[in-house]
């Protein structure tokens, strides 16, 4: 008898997922010392003072039990004035709107809820490293869309419509962008908006970031003309109040398919954490200063960045949200992962190789500014010694 | 350079006056030269008026000052109010701070520094109370500073964050 591979326990789908190309940076980097790290994607700041405090306060007072599935009525009537007064958009809080444990949560719901067997589900690269993995959990087949820098990374009305087949059920969106820093201007979305309508495509918006816009105010696909109706909106604390570490986020969407994720939503995690929630309202209530103070710090070391980064001779579009730049290495002539592997190697710097986030994304390494000035200038130097030595060797 | 931008400039200044033209400049996404000429006139009009450090002397092992803060009640005088005596206080060096006050059984708050609690009740006895238009003074020492112009003394700021996170 032959031996044969022993067979896996694992379900196939869980089974072919790819690891995260960023486990193994992290566990590189994790093991050096005196390395500066462009790689975090969260915000380098502590959560403001008052939101931490009226977590404690919600524990001393007792609040430890479930809130309502949908989470607490209260935090929902807050979330919808705070997107009626930044981005002019208005859900009903009881019918249409839902409290996840983070914006992750709610994308895998939103997906499992909308998904059948084989459905297509367009991503446009290069992206956030979750969505193909929860697509294909829930069933789903990625289908990627490719951009490229000459267009600032925005998708184009061709190759939306080349790729969109009889299969294709929705489209996930996420602007401003993880990775690029990429947003998209009015006139950019009425050039899509056509197609989408025309194949009757569902969106899942990813607004996690639209409070890190820089200049000017985030307009969220949900708000343009006929697009409420067929748009999940999914947004959540993380990084506009540096919330990262708290775990929540909500959803708004049209109430069929509200009902549809709180069915799984109630089974699977019944409601978010009761005081989170309550930390949250004291958030949007108090925390809005809060947020612009640190969105401008954002923009300071945004225009630094993109500044060193041509100084060293990288190119770089600039980008108009989130906290990150997306240069492109190619003048090096290295691949995206050798150039952020030497350079962890040799100058203990940290960066995210591009092709992480898509093919689209090749070429190109992911630099987070979201860490101190002293940090980011130190940083800028080593590269740039680096990048020079490759141009001389 | 324009107003938002100036004032942009003035709390980068506030939080780290060592910051070069030229790093300002990056920061703000304008000129050197921009950024130069808005430090001048800002210096001039006296809106920024010194770049001191803040120095958190407890730390320094013989540091040998004492602080009080001293409440001063005044009798305005006729035409120039409160603004003759505390101008006059003012002028000790030994006084670092004088602030008028509303809703207090006293009118000036006087932030004193000292050698030692002798010499501050010194000060007190000999100088601030011995003016034409002190009625009567109240001295508070301070035991321990926690927080000075908006900076906790004693903050620890660790970065928390894993090294690459997607």
């Amino acid at each position: 008898m032959t031996q044969s591979q022993p067979k896996s326990r694992l379900a196939k789908t869980v089974d072919s997922l790819k690891p995260s190309g960023i486990r193994r940076f992290f566990d590189l980097a994790a093991s050096m010392e005196g390395v500066i790290s462009l790689g975090v994607g969260e915000p380098d700041f502590v959560t403001p003072w008052r939101v931490r405090e009226a977590c404690i306060s919600s524990l001393e007072r007792g609040y430890t039990a479930y809130t309502s599935n949908a989470g607490l009525l209260s935090l929902r009537k807050e979330i919808d004035h705070y997107l009626q007064d930044r981005f002019s958009l208005h859900y009903n809080p009881e019918t249409e709107m839902l409290i996840t444990v983070g914006a992750s949560e709610a994308i895998d719901i939103a997906l499992r809820a909308i998904l059948n067997p084989g459905d297509e589900v367009l991503v446009v690269e290069p992206c956030y490293v979750s969505y193909e993995p929860v697509i294909r959990l829930a069933g789903g087949v990625p289908v990627f869309l490719h951009t490229t820098a000459e267009n600032n990374f925005k998708l184009t009305a061709e190759e939306l419509e080349e790729k969109i087949s009889r299969k294709t059920k929705a489209i996930i969106f996420c602007y401003p962008n993880n990775p690029t820093g990429s947003t998209m201007t009015h006139e950019e979305w009425e050039q899509l908006l056509p197609i989408i309508k025309r194949y009757d495509l569902l969106v899942l918006s990813d607004e996690i970031y639209a409070e890190l816009t820089f200049a000017k105010r985030h307009e969220s696909i949900a708000s343009l003309p006929g697009m409420k109706e067929r748009t999940i909106l999914i947004s959540g604390f993380s990084k506009a109040f540096a919330m990262t570490g708290w775990r929540l986020g909500y959803i708004c969407a049209p109430p069929d398919l509200l009902t549809g994720m709180l069915k799984i939503h109630q089974y699977t995690m019944l409601c978010a954490p009761s005081m989170v929630q309550m930390a949250a309202i004291e958030a949007l209530k108090y925390g809005m200063d809060d947020v612009d103070r640190m969105v401008e710090s954002y923009k300071q070391r945004r225009n630094f960045m993109v500044e060193a980064l041509c100084e060293i001779g990288l190119a770089c579009h600039q980008p108009e949200g989130a906290f990150y730049v997306f240069p492109s290495i190619a003048s090096t002539g290295l691949t995206a992962s050798e150039f952020a592997e030497r350079l962890l190697l040799e100058e203990k710097v940290a960066v995210v190789p591009g092709d992480v986030f898509g093919d689209s994304g090749r070429d190109h390494i992911r630099c987070s500014y979201a860490t101190s000035l002293a940090q980011l200038e130190e940083a800028m130097e080593r590269m740039g010694r680096f990048v020079k030595r490759l141009s001389q060797s | 350079m324009e107003k938002d931008k100036s004032r942009e400039l003035l709390r980068l200044l506030e939080e780290d006056s060592r910051l070069t033209a030229e790093q300002l400049a990056k920061l703000l996404g304008t000129t050197k030269e921009d950024v130069e000429q808005t430090i001048k006139r800002l210096q001039d009009e006296k809106v920024i008026v010194k770049y001191p450090a803040l120095i958190n002397w407890e730390r320094v092992d013989d540091h040998p000052y004492v602080t009080a803060m001293i409440d001063v009640k005044v009798t305005p005088k006729r035409d120039v109010g409160f603004d003759e005596v505390a101008k006059r206080i003012t002028r000790f060096p030994e006084v670092k701070a004088v602030y008028l006050m509303s809703g207090a059984s006293y009118d000036l708050s006087v932030v004193l520094e000292g050698k030692t609690l002798h010499e501050v009740a010194n000060f007190v006895s000999q100088k601030l109370a011995t003016l034409d238009s002190v009625v009567s003074t109240a001295t508070h020492f301070i035991l321990k500073r926690y927080k000075h112009d908006g900076i906790a003394l004693d903050d620890q700021d660790d970065d928390q964050r894993m090294v690459v996170t997607p």
